[in-house]
């Protein structure tokens, strides 16, 4: 009895459509693969983190459609992505547009690699220049503590 | 019972860890042997009780005590055993009690084999290890009582998550924990030496076997994580630059930066204070790793906190201990006095390049997976940060580290030449460019990456051999390997290390930019063709039921170019009715240069079924270079002179020095 219960359930539960499918794939190879690449830089905004590519969700579904519309329609990949974006607002691009306050996120790691170049210079010229310090950090007990542990 | 009497020991561990974190401080401050020597046994107890403490609850989960509320959200009678086990820490306030339970496990470890430190020293060490674990136990008693119980038990639990219960992610979560919670101890260590105002090389000696430990148990997450999403998600991805997987990755990169410039404290008793800020920063990503995951802050930008209580308890652990750590740094670091003088063109120097690329890669990860945060809060702009940003930023950082790595790995110490080291690399350059070229030549993908990516692994892999090879000096080839086998453990386990990064590389840029993918509607009996293979849907049976689940199976066979058959793959569509929940099961055929991954889609309205077919090139190489990297770590951890130093008290080694085997 359980076991039917739990049968039916499964089918009456619909499974969900594995990312694209088979009948959204486009006969010319060279727009479906445009298609494709469009898609891997969109959000599916139902989901935690996902591509509308990678998704199941009915709404990356026709997104991903809608993508296709477009492509058929005539449209250029920025045409395709900018009528997107028109209508979902920025949160769908998973690369962000370089430009206002996003300028801050593509190029700080650039400057942190200039700072850090230029701090890691300076400090490596000021080690080959300077001369080593007398030892006397140490104790004598802790001297010979740190001998013992030192020998190989 | 037994489950009260776990939550009273967990209690008392709390009371102790306050303890441990007082007494010693005061006492290594004051100079007094007996407060300072309290701390040792202080964290025996405190692991002890904690560990009995967890087995009480594994105890509640293994018996289905229905009575605990955890046990009710997190697990089913009809569960198999070790996902019981696992269920354990597949939620919330279970993991935050392994996560303590690892916490008080390294105190004590430190306190057993620490009996080479000096006394003041490690009672700070274990006095601020226990501090930590005090956040944590109130973290846990306060927010997350695992232990709390329902009036009225319910009869069967809601089972845990359908796709947690699999052997790759039932044992991700405890490597992961070691990982970040490993990194505790070079913190502990990092603000003891600061109080104490005092960082030598014996000090880098000491921190570098725990940071390499942690390292090791992250690099194993870390895989173990990739590998789950690889097969069980569906579509074959094994990084998605999700703000929880970078949450595990920028520890990672801090650590394997820490363990780097640690080996120039230790060698050179150079880059001392820019060490311990690594190690300070290494435990605070550990701790904003375990914010993003905990507070839901993240994974979804919408749900701004979806507990608020603990998010910002985490956020007060982590501003607490940054900003106390930081602060100390700022105001002893000047204290910490470099000694070790070295030319420009030196091993100090190549260190120097790699723990900048590395914190810069950091970086790049860190300000991905925040922006969106930051962006929506001082700039009202709602936006995502994706892989096409990652793949972007952190790519360019990476080729210039695989790009270095090998000249500088071989540059000796103090003063060095370019020359030397590049004239015994000649032949890795010519290789590793002549294979770039070919796969140039060849090449089908549309982006230049995929052959620059390949001639740097070829060039990283052989640099570790030439590597090695060097190590052996001059002279009769026989000579050589008798002395290539008498080598320190430290010596194979760098150049193993180096190696499996440059195979995990390979894997990376194969399969991103060779795989190849076919989506069609099949119907059962007629073959097609995918790359090089031939597959066909032979059949599908429909409602298998399994322990806990119902499964529709696909058999699906693929044959070589020649019609032999080379494996029938059984690709599932699983529905778990307790959860609801439905999950893919890819069938995967591995092989050593590529798996073909296949997935069962929707039965079609006009007969057959949707099915996805993937050829993946050296996809196992990424998480065999993985296993390989972990390894390199562990025999460098096993080299000789950590046991020697650990060990010295009790035995001090033979004067004449036998050789490490």
């Amino acid at each position: 009895m359980m076991r039917a219960l739990t049968l039916a359930l499964a089918v009456l539960i619909a499974l969900p459509a594995a990312a694209v499918q088979p009948d959204e794939v486009l006969d010319d190879p060279v727009l479906e693969e445009r298609a494709r690449d469009i898609s891997a830089g969109l959000r599916c905004l139902v989901c935690r983190n996902e591509s509308i590519d990678e998704s199941n969700a009915e709404l990356a579904r026709d997104l991903r459609l809608l993508v296709r519309e477009r492509l058929v329609a005539g449209d250029t990949n920025d045409e395709v992505v900018s009528f997107v974006v028109d209508r979902y607002g920025e949160f769908v691009l998973l690369r962000p547009t370089f430009g206002g306050s996003n300028t801050v996120l593509w190029l700080a790691p650039i400057a942190l690699l200039l700072l850090g170049g230029a701090l890691s210079v300076a400090f490596i010229r000021s080690r080959s220049k300077s001369t080593a310090p007398t030892e006397a950090a140490l104790s004598e007990d802790e001297q010979a503590r740190l001998d013992e542990i030192l020998r190989d | 019972m037994i489950v009260e009497l776990g939550h009273f020991a967990l209690i008392l561990a709390f009371m102790v860890a306050i303890f441990q974190m007082i007494v010693p401080m005061i006492g290594a401050h004051r100079g007094n042997t007996a407060w300072m020597a309290v701390a040792d046994p202080a964290a025996t107890v405190q692991f002890l009780l904690t560990a009995f403490s967890f087995g009480a609850l594994t105890y509640a989960f293994v018996t289905s005590d229905f009575s605990l509320s955890l046990v009710v959200a997190n697990s089913h009678t009809l569960k198999p055993m070790i996902y019981k086990i696992s269920g354990v820490w597949g939620n919330h306030e279970g993991s935050l009690l392994l996560w303590v339970l690892i916490l008080t496990l390294f105190g004590a470890m430190a306190a057993w084999f620490g009996g080479n430190l000096p006394p003041s020293l490690k009672a700070r060490v274990l006095a601020v290890q226990s501090s930590v674990a005090v956040a944590f136990f109130a973290f846990t008693i306060f927010t997350s009582n695992p232990f709390l119980r329902l009036e009225t038990p319910p009869f069967d639990g809601q089972d845990l998550n359908p796709l947690l219960q699999d052997p790759g992610l039932a044992f991700h979560p405890p490597f992961l924990y070691l990982g970040y919670v490993g990194l505790s101890m070079a913190f502990s260590f990092a603000v003891a030496a600061l109080i104490e105002g005092r960082v030598d090389a014996a000090w880098g000696r000491w921190v570098r076997p725990w940071t390499l430990a942690a390292w090791i148990f992250l690099t194993v997450g870390i895989g173990l994580g990739s590998w789950w999403a690889y097969y069980e998600l569906g579509w074959g991805g094994f990084w998605f630059w999700d703000p929880v997987e970078n949450a595990s990755f920028m520890p990672w990169l801090i650590a394997a930066a820490l363990l780097h410039s640690a080996i120039v404290v230790e060698k050179r008793e150079a880059l001392k204070s820019w060490t311990i800020l690594l190690a300070i920063l290494a435990f605070g990503f550990s701790l904003i790793g375990t914010f993003i995951v905990r507070s839901g802050v993240l994974t979804s930008v919408h749900a701004f906190a979806n507990d608020p209580e603990r998010g910002v308890y985490i956020l007060a652990i982590l501003a607490i201990f940054m900003g106390g750590a930081l602060l100390l740094f700022a105001f002893r670091a000047n204290v910490l006095e470099a000694k070790g003088v070295f030319g420009t063109v030196s091993r100090e120097s190549g260190l120097v390049i790699n723990n900048l690329l590395l914190a810069v890669s950091t970086f790049v990860v860190f300000i991905g997976t925040i922006w969106p945060l930051i962006s929506e809060m001082f700039f009202d702009r709602t936006l995502s940060v994706g892989p096409p940003f990652f793949d972007a930023a952190f790519t360019p950082f990476v080729f210039a580290l695989a790009a270095v790595l090998p000249i500088a790995s071989m540059l000796p110490w103090k003063r060095a030449k370019l020359a030397r080291p590049m004239k015994a690399l000649l032949p890795a350059l010519i290789l590793s460019l002549a294979i770039g070229l070919l796969v140039w030549a060849m090449h089908t993908g549309k982006t230049v990456l995929a052959p620059i990516g390949v001639a740097l692994s070829v060039w990283l892999l052989a640099g570790a051999m030439v590597d090695l090879w060097s190590r052996t000096g001059r002279g009769a080839l026989g000579g050589r390997f008798a002395r290539l086998a008498r080598l320190p453990r430290a010596d194979w386990g760098k150049s193993i290390a180096h190696a499996g990064f440059g195979i995990t590389m390979f894997g990376v840029v194969t399969l991103t930019g060779y795989q190849v993918e076919d989506i069609r509607v099949t119907q059962e009996g007629v073959p097609y063709r995918v790359g090089p293979y031939e597959v066909e849907l032979l059949q599908v049976d429909e409602n298998v039921q399994g322990p806990n689940y119902i499964t529709t199976m696909a058999q699906i066979a693929v044959r070589e170019a020649d019609g032999r058959l080379n494996d029938v793959m059984r690709p599932e569509r699983r529905f778990y009715p307790v959860a609801g929940m439905p999950t893919t099961e890819a069938g995967i055929n591995n092989g050593f240069t590529r798996d073909v991954y296949v997935t069962l889609g929707d039965p079609q309205q006009g007969g057959g079924w949707a099915v996805r077919t993937w050829i993946k090139p050296f996809a196992n190489w990424i998480w065999g270079g993985t296993i390989i990297m972990a390894l390199g770590g562990a025999l460098s951890l096993s080299d000789r002179r950590y046991r020697v130093a650990a060990g010295a008290a009790k035995t001090p080694p033979p004067p004449t020095g036998v050789p490490a085997e």
